[in-house]
């Protein structure tokens, strides 16, 4: 049907979303290896004065390594890898085009905004819905943008089926659509009050529980939608790319992708476990986690067979080893996620530094390394230059993996150390121990939490000079290369 | 079927979409109307409360401060009766907190003063030593949003039907002469601080944040 002669594919799109991953992710983890240090030594909380504070830069970390940094990323190899699995260059369709730049630009205008309202204090306070009414409104703007482009891709496509990484990505679109829209229902009190106050104030349409209720079912499927769906799309692509083998099996990668959309919903309520909400929506919460395991779990193990019989390349190729451990990481993260959803452990666990810890054993091992494979991969197809440099790539995987388990086991030790803390009796039922004991006996492990930090965004500056370095200096490629990445 | 579904994007969307709306109608429709309302006797918050409130969400004190105790002895015991829903009716937006990294607040208006707090929020190692939390010194000299208050209880009073009198009423007159309301509570709270500068702004009329702030975790019982 089609000339065999290959698509010229237009990066132009992916490129700027690349950029935009490399400064969000270096400005969101330098804040997060700071408020980490400020937990170890407080002196650290005034260096900015009143917008230094831990209090006020930690909805700014979330904030922007969420939607800045994993956005970018997740924005980046879908403009990439979209056209490619289509099948259809977005240099074909002027819309696409508008769409796509439209959608970057009013990206920005966001990002931006919400870094500086952030800082100034104006906040929702619901978790990664912190963004208060007006750029509520833009973010859906941009995310219909998103939406538009993606299927006035997917409506000129010459690939009839859609890939799987796809799926993922039509998913992503549709949650977050239609959580963020749910969550973030408030009413501007300026124009409610016949003009008095603040302009950029609201207040939520939902109250005390039912607020809690709306906020996680949003709060836990954030996680689904941003941190697992659209991730999981991007390992179907690049790790078959990179390692030029053929996915596994197509039955298992159905069966945990409707199994995934099935059963993530029910999981928010595990946020609320002894709570206020009803019992029987806590007990539902719990029991679809523990399911939860099952899609979690053969999406990973589908990515590790897909390895089968190749396995030596995980010595030769660096990139293979940050997919395949990324994919490890996931298969904890869903694994410790669930036992912590179980009433019992979460009766310790809920607000201690274990969840922190649990959080980003997720996103830094799974999801920051699955950016970074992506780039990686990506950067010789769109630069059109080999790597610049395999053993970065390789000092970059070893530090940042040290910093994960530094991470999560001293938040590990530091959470079940607090959860027991608290709920310590001596032999006449009183409390042992007053609250600060509880924090005083943490520092070790806070020291120890921000020299992960540190580690890691050791790691990140390697991968910002690498990919600068193979944008601006690296050996010139006459063709594409197939499937291994060429790296110096 | 799923492979037609792979060739037919729209219906495709269709059914992820309704295979992911289903979970959230199931769980929270069933007892959203029971779950807002409020407990006999709860008072909707003052407008200085409203005031502190928001200050409470500006410096972000839910990041490391807790409104929920759970119903377990060593809860109980450290912070006092276990929170019921009700009590959280006029919560907009509810400010439970996911973190613990200081204790819980729900109820901490029944265990600290206006003293305790002006000395903490000024420095919080001379009431706990060890503590790691940053001195708040900036709430002494900052002015409070009374005016975004007052439209935070005209907007739940007229959009949400919560119980406050006829003096609140929507525009800039009727917040004007509502304002000595506010201040008249705040001159109660500053009686009992100690700060030269804090006396001195409420005396003229002014309301630091810190007194907002102290009078909205004098309320939280």
């Amino acid at each position: 049907m089609q000339s065999n002669a290959a698509l010229e594919y237009d990066y132009t799109v992916a490129k700027l979303f690349t950029y935009t991953t490399i400064v969000f992710g270096l400005v969101g983890m330098l804040i997060g290896t700071l408020i980490a240090a400020q937990m170890a030594f407080p002196e650290l909380n005034y260096l900015l004065g009143e917008y230094g504070t831990f209090s006020r830069l930690r909805p700014l970390h979330t904030n922007v390594v969420i939607y800045g940094f994993m956005l970018s990323g997740i924005w980046a190899t879908g403009y990439y890898f979209m056209q490619r699995v289509l099948k259809v260059s977005m240099a074909e369709s002027k819309l696409a085009m508008f769409l796509g730049k439209f959608h970057f630009v009013v990206y920005l205008v966001i990002a931006t905004g919400m870094v500086v309202s952030l800082f100034m204090g104006i906040t929702t306070t619901k978790e990664y819905a912190q963004m208060e009414w007006p750029l509520d409104i833009l973010v859906v703007v941009v995310w219909v943008t998103w939406g538009l482009w993606m299927f006035t891709l997917i409506g000129i496509r010459r690939e009839k089926a859609l890939y799987i990484s796809v799926w993922y990505y039509i998913a992503t679109f549709l949650g977050v659509a239609m959580l963020y829209l749910f969550n973030n229902m408030e009413v501007p009190t300026y124009f409610a009050s016949g003009g008095v106050g603040a302009i950029t104030h609201s207040v939520s349409m939902y109250a005390g529980t039912n607020d809690a209720m709306v906020q996680w079912w949003w709060g836990h499927n954030a996680v689904a939608f941003v941190f697992t769906v659209p991730i999981v799309g991007m390992i179907y692509y690049f790790l078959p790319k990179e390692s030029g083998q053929a996915v596994y099996s197509y039955k298992l990668s159905l069966l945990s992708f409707w199994g995934l959309m099935f059963v993530y919903l029910w999981a928010g309520g595990h946020h609320l476990l002894w709570s206020t909400v009803p019992d029987w929506v806590q007990t539902m919460a719990s029991i679809f986690s523990v399911i939860l395991i099952l899609p979690s779990w053969g999406s990973a193990i589908n990515m590790l067979l897909t390895m089968k019989g190749e396995w030596n390349q995980l010595t030769e190729n660096p990139i293979i080893k940050f997919l395949i451990l990324a994919s490890t990481f996931y298969m904890l993260s869903t694994l410790e996620g669930p036992i912590q959803a179980v009433k019992s452990v979460n009766a310790i666990a809920h607000f201690t530094d274990w969840i922190p810890g649990h959080v980003h054993d997720g996103v830094l091992g799974w999801v920051a390394f699955m950016v970074f494979s992506g780039l990686y991969h990506m950067a010789p197809r769109i630069f059109k230059r080999e790597i610049y440099s395999k053993s970065l790539i390789e000092a970059q995987f070893w530090i940042q993996t040290t910093a994960v388990v530094l991470y999560f086991t001293s938040m590990w030790i530091a959470g079940i150390t607090q959860g027991m803390m608290w709920r310590a009796v001596d032999e006449y039922g009183n409390l042992m121990y007053s609250f600060i004991d509880t924090v005083t006996v943490l520092h070790p492990y806070y020291a120890i939490r921000a020299l992960a930090g540190v580690l890691f965004m050791i790691g990140l500056v390697m991968f910002a000079y690498n990919m600068i370095m193979t944008m601006a200096a690296s050996k010139k490629l006459t063709e594409e290369p197939q499937f291994r990445s060429p790296m110096a | 079927m799923f492979h037609w579904l792979e060739k037919n994007p729209f219906f495709f969307a269709v059914g992820v979409f309704l295979v992911i709306a289903f979970a959230g109608l199931v769980t929270i429709l069933p007892n959203f109307a029971e779950s807002a309302r409020p407990l006999k006797g709860l008072k909707p918050y003052t407008v200085l409360e409203l005031a502190g409130k928001n200050v409470y969400m500006k410096d972000q004190c839910i990041a490391c401060h807790s409104q929920l105790i759970r119903p377990f002895k060593a809860e109980t015991d450290r912070y006092g009766q276990y929170s019921l829903s009700g009590e959280y009716a006029y919560d907009r937006p509810f400010l439970w907190g996911s973190k613990r990294t200081g204790p819980d607040l729900h109820r901490v208006g029944n265990y600290r003063t206006t003293d305790w707090h002006e000395n903490h929020m000024w420095e919080p190692t001379s009431v706990v030593p060890g503590s790691i939390m940053p001195a708040y010194k900036h709430q002494f000299t900052n002015i409070a949003d009374i005016a975004t208050a007052y439209a935070e209880a005209v907007t739940v009073k007229n959009v949400f039907k919560t119980p406050y009198g006829n003096d609140i009423q929507p525009g800039v007159k009727a917040f004007e002469a509502y304002k000595p309301k506010v201040l008249a509570e705040a001159k109660k709270i500053a009686a009992d601080m100690k700060n030269k500068d804090v006396k001195d702004a409420v005396a003229a009329g002014k309301i630091p944040e810190i007194v907002a702030l102290i009078a909205y975790l004098n309320r939280l019982k």
